[in-house]
């Protein structure tokens, strides 16, 4: 099978100025997402969020009031008095308090139903998406890389939905209030404290930035120790017999340097913006103070929204509001370099959604049929044992042709990769109940003839008829029930024995999956298990020998009792019993069947109908066992063992 | 478990040491500015001494960055400490599984290893990090403010004995409630991308059955499920966040409401207005401090189990040891097992192998058959002591194994294993394996012994190809001899081909034992093998069943002797393809 080098590396692309390279449309088309699944909600808890933020930044117009009273008082000391005056300003701002209060628990309460609802979502729309994708994707795409898409990935997407975007809004609300409250008191104040914040984005924009690269340079030495990690550990054993532990730690401890030097560079940077970011916030602050103290004591004076005079009360509060003021600012770009390096792994996420799914216009579908002793054949609409190809004309009559499994393949061309012939002029005919087997040396085109029967691929020149009817115009879900199929890497699910042979039809009884798991011989052996059918199997059935992961493969295939097998023989060794005993499944199961073999051992071959040989993807030799060998070609070569097979 | 980790920090310990030096300086200093801040304020309120504001203003700055050189250089110092101590543990743990035996490689699961290896110490070192951060800055924080907050305001700091012990229990019955929800959620997380994995793995099944329908239905349901959970572990945590911000906002209209009464009734002799922001700061430091206490104990709980899975790695005792005294030299190729028993671990009820007696002289070939599971591989394992043998003895050249030097051993015992691999780097690179001075000649001349010469040079880069990781790049066949050949390359007096040969074509197979013939007629081959014809012209052939030898002899004593070695010799020479089977 071809393998295409993957689209992407983990890595996040940088830019000319090293910065992380930034696109718009990912974060978009999150947001998009987000308002899609929640259209009510979303917009919710953002205004509250909007809300409770606002105000939480509020307090200093009251406690700008409440120290203009005690000022006022402090002469008289008459507590009595003032109060009342004070408790009048609190009153409100408790109420606030207490609305801001019910908006934030709302808020965060609901927020986290909205995220885990988005993952939830978002991950059953990659799924589904995947599950139509063609099998060309999963056979160019390492696992590996599909795989991060739901972990690392959606992860990304989760901390920018969860974290990313409520913050932005809360500190990107608290700013504008603050900006606001802040120009109400004083705009020469305000001024000095936007050039002082400009000062510091500067800063943190020149560290935040050049902090990129290392973070880059961290994520790379990670990929190679781990990739150095999982090889060795899977050789370890090869590492003892050959007593290469010195040079295999060798080698580990220069990879474990260089990620522990990188590691420390990115970490230090990420250590050291915090107190810088902090502490020129804290100069700002004795900047502000002593500026506008000598400003307040040189009487200049105070152009503001509201007209008040400078005074101690409006300096107390502006010094309060600095602080708040930087630290979100600090927030925004923060997060907004966390949504920046984050960008990379939601873009992947869309890619996947973008990708084209499998094309299907077939028309003909498979129905249940019932089939008079003169041959006609009528829809039924229930089991009947009897299957028909339902086939709608243009004209609107119907047609009904009875499933037999006659498959013919005329003239096929096919490429994988375009210019690359893999099969030329490939003529194949199979009768129903005829066996089939394809023999030729690895890349010959054995396994990609199967492809294109049930359409995993589309063939590029020439005609598939099912039975008549070109493949192209039977709908995929349908041609390939018609077709059963086991293939050379057994894929078991976790579940029970029962779940797996049951994944061959869905509806079938208990009494079906034993009879199917008798006729492949796996019943034996499975009553023998622990727990019998009940038995669960994890990690495509570790727990079993390959022998018999290949006889649950067969019983699966035997209960969907299709008209047409494909099998692709194993290539791994299992021992002779075992092999006797899938020998036997096997031939059960192409009893009475339309069978295609692809042999990789030459025992399945000898009573085929025909053997094709195949060569560079051209059929070089065709006919019975028998004749082959008296033509003395390449199969009595393969025969004789001067070739190898596998 | 702790102090096993704690013996990684070696040459850190100054880094990590200084780390706390800067770190209290930080704390100290930021407790030090409200303060100051205060009688800046007052100052500027009293609105006479500008000189005087100057003062505090310098002072302040000083301190501002005062504290920016010590947060700063705490960040260099804690990221050096903390990477250095992962890099130590990473190196402790890898050269530790160097040691292992493969009983201890068996009990680790390759993948459980790298797990280990890779998240497990990377949350060793956050909470690393983390620890020497805050876990010290948090409550020197709190205890520092709460002092300050007390010389300041006085009565005003009585707000935090309501405060501090409401939100601590808060948070702390948070923490409680949310981990073991989180810990339960995070199973079924990994257990849903497992099945993710399993589906793409098995996407040729599901398309093939037209089962695309049906596995999106298990995904939902699957996915909806952790979806429920994890909201309901989400929703505690979330409660965080309202609880600080109510303990703030408490804070804030206590203290507006008292600090004004103090002020005004003792017409400002108590404290002053400067005091009244400077408690709200304070307020927020101590909050701040106690919510990432509440922070670290979360992600300290949650790494505690990394930690206890390394150090279960750092640990384990090799299983096998070198003797104190060993012998290096091997004097030939001949193998003895004197009533050997084994099994792989004591509490096993059946023996792998059972009575074993075996003598082979040097340079004989012996073939070894039988079915899955029945110790052929255990068979040959204890010969290079990659076990040790339960009972009995096993020895090579005349020695018992367990008195040789393992390294000069396992040199003179070349394996080929059944479950082999390559690895990424060139096929000459990876067959130098076999001995890292070997000369271009002896590298071609062991792949022309293994029939690999031709495979090679027909590929463009000939011996410098590169193999992928896992050895994908070639087929099956192909790294079937690149091992044999990696094995041929030891010179060994032993050479043990554990089904080595399975997807080999027969006549290749037979190409590469006539060379064994022909080449090295005095190493002493051990063959174990499926088929038959792979043994037939061996000296002995050894028939295995549940653990014992069950027959032995040559081809024809066995082909007249053991019905069963008759069977399946015929089963094979009937359905095979089999050059002397054919129609010849």
């Amino acid at each position: 099978m071809p393998r295409a080098i993957p689209k992407y590396t983990a890595d996040t692309k940088l830019n000319k100025r090293g910065r992380p390279a930034f696109s718009f449309t990912a974060v978009k088309r999150t947001i998009g997402l987000v308002t899609e699944f929640y259209p009510r909600l979303f917009p919710a808890v953002c205004v509250l969020i909007l809300f409770s933020s606002a105000v939480s930044a509020i307090p200093a117009l009251f406690t700008q009031k409440i120290i203009a009273i005690i000022g006022e008082w402090t002469a008289s000391g008459d507590w009595e008095a003032a109060k009342s005056l004070i408790v009048r300003q609190l009153m409100p701002l408790i109420v606030l308090y207490v609305l801001s209060l019910a908006a934030l628990t709302l808020q965060t309460q609901v927020g986290a139903i909205l995220t885990q609802g988005f993952l939830d979502k978002l991950r059953r729309r990659l799924f589904d998406r995947m599950q139509d994708l063609p099998i060309r994707y999963f056979d160019t795409h390492k696992h590996g890389d599909i795989m991060s898409h739901y972990t690392n990935d959606v992860d990304t997407l989760r901390e920018l939905v969860d974290q990313s975007i409520p913050a932005l809004l809360r500190s990107g609300s608290i700013v504008v209030v603050v900006f606001f409250i802040m120009l109400w008191y004083s705009i020469p104040l305000t001024l000095m404290i936007l050039v002082g914040v400009a000062a510091m984005m500067l800063v943190s924009g020149k560290l935040g930035g050049g902090s990129a690269r290392f973070f880059v340079a961290q994520q790379k030495s990670v990929a190679a120790t781990e990739g150095f990690i999982q090889e060795m550990m899977a050789g370890q054993k090869v590492v003892k017999v050959f007593n290469h532990e010195a040079q295999s730690a060798e080698n580990f401890d220069r990879l474990n340097e260089e990620l522990c030097e990188n590691a420390r560079k990115a970490h230090a940077y990420a250590n050291t913006l915090g107190p810088i970011i902090m502490n020129i916030g804290n100069i700002l602050y004795v900047l502000i103070a002593v500026l506008g103290g000598a400003y307040l004591l040189a009487g200049l004076p105070n152009p503001s929204i509201s007209g008040m005079a400078l005074d101690i009360s409006i300096l107390v509060a502006f010094l309060n509001m600095t602080k708040q003021f930087t630290g979100n600012v600090n927030q925004l770009t923060q997060q907004v370099n966390v949504v920046v390096m984050g960008m990379a792994g939601a873009q992947r996420v869309f890619e996947l959604m973008d990708e084209l799914p499998e094309v299907d216009n077939g028309y003909v579908t498979l129905v249940n049929a019932e089939i008079a002793p003169d041959g006609t054949v009528t829809e039924a609409d229930h089991r009947t044992g009897h299957w028909a190809w339902k086939h709608p004309h243009g004209d609107g009559t119907l047609t009904y042709t009875e499933l037999k499994g006659d498959v013919r393949l005329v003239d096929v061309d096919f490429s994988y990769v375009e210019g690359k012939q893999v099969l030329s002029d490939v003529n194949v005919f199979a009768e129903p109940g005829q066996k089939v087997a394809f023999v030729g040396a690895t890349g010959a085109g054995k396994t990609t003839i199967t492809n294109l029967i049930n359409r995993f691929y589309d063939i590029e020149d020439g005609k598939i008829r099912y039975d008549g009817i070109n493949i192209n115009k039977i709908k995929k879900k349908d041609l390939r029930r018609s077709l059963g199929l086991v293939l050379q890497e057994t894929n078991l699910f976790t579940g029970t024995v029962m779940d797996n042979i049951r994944y061959g039809k869905l509806d079938a009884t208990d009494e079906e999956c034993r009879a199917a798991a008798k006729l492949a011989g796996a019943d034996d052996f499975i009553t023998r298990l622990p727990k019998g059918y009940d038995t669960q199997l994890s990690n495509n059935g570790s727990n079993l020998s390959q022998g018999q992961r290949q006889l649950i493969a067969i019983a699966r295939a035997a209960v969907a009792d299709p008209p047409v097998m494909i099998l692709d023989e194993a290539t791994s060794s299992i021992d002779t019993r075992t092999e006797a005993i899938v020998q036997r499944g096997m031939d059960k199961l192409m009893e009475g069947r339309t069978v295609f073999v692809i042999a990789h051992r030459l025992s399945t071959v000898m009573d085929s109908d025909v053997i094709m040989v195949l060569d560079h993807g051209r059929i070089i030799e065709r006919g019975p066992h028998d004749e082959l060998i008296a033509a003395k070609g390449t199969y009595y070569q393969l025969y004789t063992g001067a070739f190898e097979l596998e | 478990m702790l102090k096993r980790l704690a013996q990684c920090v070696r040459e850190y310990k100054t880094p990590a040491l200084l780390t706390l030096v800067f770190i209290i300086g930080e704390a100290i200093i930021e407790a030090l500015i409200p303060f100051t801040t205060a009688n800046l304020v007052n100052e500027i309120k009293a609105g006479v001494e500008m000189r005087e504001v100057m003062r505090l203003g310098v002072i302040l700055v000083v301190m501002s960055l005062l504290s920016l050189t010590c947060g700063g250089m705490a960040g260099f110092t804690s990221a050096r400490a903390a990477t250095g101590f992962a890099k130590n543990v990473r190196h402790d743990v890898f050269h530790k599984v160097q040691e292992f035996s493969f009983e201890n490689i068996d009990k680790f699961s390759s993948s459980s290893l790298v797990t280990r290896m890779t998240t497990d110490i990377n949350n060793v070192q956050m909470a690393f990090m983390m620890l020497i951060r805050i876990a010290i800055r948090s409550p020197l924080m709190l205890i520092f403010s709460i002092i300050m907050a007390y010389i300041m305001g006085g009565a005003l700091a009585t707000s935090f004995v309501v405060i501090i012990p409401v939100l601590v229990f808060g948070l702390l019955m948070i923490a409680r409630k949310a981990m073991p929800a989180f810990r339960a959620v995070f199973k079924k997380y990994d257990r849903l991308n497992e099945s993710v994995e399993e589906n793409v793995r098995a996407m040729r099944v599901v398309k093939g059955f037209a089962r695309e329908e049906y596995e999106k239905g298990k995904f939902s349901a699957a996915s909806d499920d952790i979806r429920a959970d994890f909201t309901r572990a989400t929703r505690i945590v979330a409660l965080n966040m309202p609880l600080m911000q109510l303990c703030i906002y408490g804070n804030m209209v206590f203290v507006l409401l008292f600090g004004s009464k103090l002020v005004i009734s003792s017409h400002g002799s108590i404290i002053e207005v400067g005091q009244i922001s400077a408690m709200l700061t304070y307020g927020m430091q101590i909050l701040m401090s106690l919510m990432m206490l509440s922070m670290i104990y979360v992600m300290l709980t949650m790494s505690a189990e990394s930690a206890k899975r390394i150090v279960e790695v750092l640990d384990e005792e090799p299983a096998l040891r070198n003797p104190v005294s060993p012998a290096n030299a091997v004097a030939d190729g001949s193998i003895d097992f004197e009533n050997v028993r084994f099994k792989y671990s004591a509490k096993a009820e059946r023996y792998a192998l059972d009575d074993i007696n075996l003598h082979i002289r040097s340079g004989m070939t012996v073939g070894i058959l039988g079915g899955t599971g029945v110790g052929k591989s255990t068979l040959v394992q204890l010969i290079p002591r990659l076990y040790d043998a339960t009972e009995g003895t096993v020895k090579v050249g005349g020695r018992d194994v367990r008195d040789y030097d393992l390294a000069s051993l396992r040199d003179a015992v070349a394996m080929v294993l059944q479950k082999n691999e390559l690895f990424s780097s060139t096929i000459a690179e990876n067959l130098r394996w076999g001995n890292a001075n070997a000369t271009d000649e002896e590298v071609v001349e062991a792949c022309r012994l293994a029939q690999a010469d031709d495979f090679i040079r027909s590929f463009p880069d000939g011996y410098q190809s590169k193999i992928e990781q896992g050895g994908t790049n070639v087929s099956g066949g192909q790294k079937q001899r690149l091992c044999i050949a990696r094995a041929l390359l030891k010179r060994p007096k032993i050479l043990i081909l554990d089904d080595s040969t399975s997807a080999v074509d027969t006549r290749t197979d037979a190409l590469i034992r006539q060379g064994f013939r022909d080449y090295i007629p005095e190493t002493t081959k051990l063959i174990i093998a499926q088929r038959v014809a792979s043994v037939e012209d061996a000296d002995l052939i050894l028939v295995m069943d549940g653990g014992r030898i069950v027959e032995s002899g040559t081809h024809e004593q066995l082909m007249a002797a053991s019905v069963i070695y008759r069977e399946t010799y015929e089963q094979q020479t009937k359905s095979a393809a089999n050059p002397k089977g054919g129609e010849e």
